[in-house]
């Protein structure tokens, strides 16, 4: 399920170029939607002041996590050796259950559609699923 | 299993009513006053055979799915996507008893049909991805969140009968 094909790689580098300049947009939606649709999420910013979806902690966390995905796609060919760090900073450092990464992952995608709403087709929608996936799976990689 | 489906899992016992906000029931109702069932229900339908492409085990008497834009073309996912829509509508006149609604749907999907339950929440996913192209900005978390525990329950409830 996690191995991109090379038209998944094109799919999701072109589509990455047309949307990357809102890439920080879409970060900060992505965060707040996880906050307010699954509630659970939240604990794990117990540190920030303010928790709310549209906090300034917030917005800049969505920034950092979409950064990290722009990053993923020029890494694509090789997203476990790519993201071993960032693998080794959720599995030691932050303990994200990876079950969270769907959950983001899915926000993703319904910002996408919210923001892209006619270059979000099925065909991108796929590529794109199973590319966040696989950044899922090489974030989870170092867990145990 | 595919990794990003992540329609929330509701346990609702048969003693066990779900309750809606009035944000809720009015953010409901309205999302379904506004969407055209036969532009959604093709579109979702669609989406989930492309995206899911497992799914198009269901639907092998519905002639040519051999790519995204047969799919998207082929007047019988057309015509079932606007049935599953009129279907949604059922629950969204009766929020209080989906699941007494739902039994005789349960009972179809899973004695005749024989859909494996999880793909309830793949279909409830493409769903929301596709109103929330439809909606927009209006589309917030509060009505994503609202949108989203409706199917919820819906999908639990069709799972309901099975055994």
């Amino acid at each position: 399920m996690t191995t991109l094909t090379a038209k998944d790689k094109q799919t999701v580098k072109a589509f990455w170029a047309k949307v990357s300049g809102k890439s920080e947009d879409i970060g900060a939606d992505a965060v707040a939607r996880m906050l307010v649709v699954y509630p659970q999420t939240k604990i794990y910013f117990s540190h920030w002041p303010d928790q709310s979806p549209n906090s300034p902690a917030a917005r800049k966390h969505g920034i950092t996590v979409m950064m990290g995905v722009g990053d993923a796609v020029t890494k694509i060919d090789d997203l476990k050796e790519g993201l071993k760090e960032l693998s080794q900073l959720h599995a030691f450092t932050l303990r994200v259950d990876p079950g969270n990464f769907k959950i983001l992952s899915h926000n993703i995608l319904v910002v996408m559609a919210v923001m892209f709403p006619t270059d979000f087709t099925p065909e991108v929608h796929v590529s794109l699923d199973k590319f966040l996936a696989a950044v899922s799976l090489a974030l989870a990689e170092k867990y145990r | 299993m595919p990794e990003n489906s992540v329609s929330a899992d509701l346990q609702t016992g048969s003693d066990k009513m779900v309750e809606w906000t009035d944000f809720e029931r009015d953010t409901i109702k309205d999302i379904f006053s506004r969407i055209e069932y036969d532009v959604v229900g093709p579109a979702a339908l669609a989406r989930c055979l492309v995206v899911y492409p497992w799914t198009q085990r269901y639907f092998g008497g519905f002639g040519n799915l051999y790519n995204a834009a047969a799919i998207k073309g082929n007047p019988m996912v057309s015509k079932h996507g606007t049935t599953i829509m009129h279907g949604l509508d059922r629950a969204v006149k009766n929020l209080d008893d989906i699941e007494n609604t739902y039994t005789e749907l349960s009972v179809l999907h899973s004695e005749k049909l024989h859909v494996d339950p999880d793909n309830f929440k793949l279909l409830a996913d493409c769903v929301t991805i596709v109103v929330a192209a439809q909606l927009g900005k209006e589309f917030t978390g509060e009505v994503q969140a609202a949108f989203q525990k409706f199917l919820a329950v819906v999908v639990s409830s069709l799972g309901r009968q099975y055994h």
